[in-house]
C-alpha cells in the first residue's frame, strides 16, 4: 500500500505530509535549543562575572562561513534537482557534506585545544554552557550528515522511481539543515564575540 | 511546469546574492566586536545583525517568505511558547516557583532577625 500525500498536497493543509511534519519537527527543535539559549541567559545575568576571549574568534567566524556557504550549495542541491539536474544536485549535496565534515574538524581543533588546556566543561559555568551548546548543535550536524549521505549513497535510487519525491527529501533535509546554521548564526556572537 | 523551472531559476539568483549578504553580515559582526563597545550595545548590536541574518536564512533558504498558513500557524504557536519559555527563568528568580501558595517568598532569606 502507497504512503498517501508524500508528493501531492493535503487537499486541507495544501502541504504534503513530509513538509508539515519536518516544520513540526523544527518547532520542536526551536524550544529545545530556547530552553538553552534561556538557561545561557539565566547563568550570565546570574554570574559576577563572564570570561571574555576564552573562544578562538577566527575559528567561530571560519566556521560560520562554512555553514553559510553549505547552505547556499543545500539550497541549490534542491534547486538543480527542481531544474532536472540530478547530477549537478548530487554535486552540490556531496559539497554540504564535505563542508559539514570541515565544520566538525574545526570543532575537533576547537575541544581538543579546551582539553589539552583541562578547560573541560566543569572548568567553570561559561565553558558549562559552552560545550552543551556547541556539543547539542555538532550532534545535529553528525544527524545532518548520516541523512545527507543516505540521500547522495542509497538513498539516490528513489530519483529513478519517483523524482518528486527525493525532491521532496532534498526539501526536507535542507529545512533542517538551515535551521542548524540559523541556530549557530545566534550561538557565534553569543558564544564567541559577547 | 516551465514557469515553475523559470521561478527556480529566479531564485537561484537571490540565493547566491543572500549568501553573499550572510557572509558579509558576518564579516560586519566580527569587525564590530572590533570596536570593543559597551557590553549593552555589544550585545544589541550582535543580536540584531543576527536576527538580520536569521530572518534572511528563514525567509529566502527555508522559503518561509512564502508559506502555507498552516505552518504560519504552527511557527506562530512556537512562538507563544518560546517568549514563555524565555521568561520563565524570571518567574523562578522571582521566587514564585516551587513555593505553596500564599507563603513568605523570601523571609528567611533576608536576614530579618537583624
Amino acid at each position: 500500500m502507497e504512503i498517501p500525500y508524500t508528493v501531492e498536497p493535503r487537499p486541507d493543509s495544501g502541504l504534503a505530509n513530509g513538509k508539515l511534519g519536518i516544520w513540526l519537527f523544527l518547532a520542536s527543535e526551536v524550544m529545545l535549543f530556547g530552553a538553552l539559549f534561556s538557561t545561557y541567559i539565566l547563568l550570565r545575568v546570574g554570574a559576577a562575572e563572564w570570561p571574555h576571549g576564552e573562544l578562538s574568534i577566527k575559528l567561530g567566524a571560519i566556521n560560520t562561513v562554512i555553514l553559510i556557504c553549505s547552505s547556499v550549495t543545500m539550497v541549490m542541491s534542491w534547486a538543480s534537482l527542481k531544474l532536472n539536474n540530478f547530477s549537478k544536485g548530487r554535486l552540490y549535496l556531496l559539497i554540504t557534506i564535505v563542508l559539514a565534515a570541515v565544520f566538525l574538524v574545526n570543532k575537533y581543533f576547537e575541544y581538543a585545544d579546551h582539553f589539552a588546556r583541562g578547560e573541560g566543561p566543569w572548568h567553570n559555568t561559561f565553558l558549562a554552557i559552552y560545550f552543551t551548546l556547541t556539543g547539542l548543535h555538532g550532534l545535529h550536524i553528525i544527524g545532518g550528515i548520516v541523512v545527507m549521505a543516505y540521500l547522495l549513497g542509497p538513498g539516490a535510487g528513489l530519483w529513478k522511481r519517483n523524482p518528486e519525491q527525493y525532491t521532496n527529501r532534498i526539501e526536507y533535509t535542507g529545512l533542517y539543515w538551515h535551521f542548524v546554521d540559523l541556530v549557530w548564526i545566534f550561538l557565534f556572537p553569543v558564544l564567541y564575540l559577547l | 511546469m516551465h514557469s515553475d523551472q523559470e521561478a527556480i531559476k529566479k531564485s537561484i539568483r537571490s540565493y547566491m546574492v543572500v549568501g553573499a549578504l550572510l557572509l558579509v553580515f558576518t564579516g560586519v559582526t566580527v569587525a564590530a566586536n572590533s570596536f570593543h563597545l559597551a557590553v549593552p550595545a555589544a550585545i544589541t548590536l550582535a543580536l540584531i545583525i543576527a536576527s538580520i541574518k536569521g530572518t534572511m536564512v528563514a525567509s529566502v533558504f527555508m522559503h518561509l517568505s512564502h508559506e502555507k498558513k498552516w505552518i504560519y500557524g504552527s511557527l506562530l504557536l512556537t512562538v507563544v511558547f518560546f517568549i514563555v519559555l524565555l521568561f520563565l527563568p524570571l518567574l523562578t528568580v522571582a521566587g514564585g516557583i516551587g513555593k505553596p501558595t500564599g507563603a513568605p517568598v523570601v523571609a528567611h532569606e533576608s536576614g530579618a532577625a537583624h
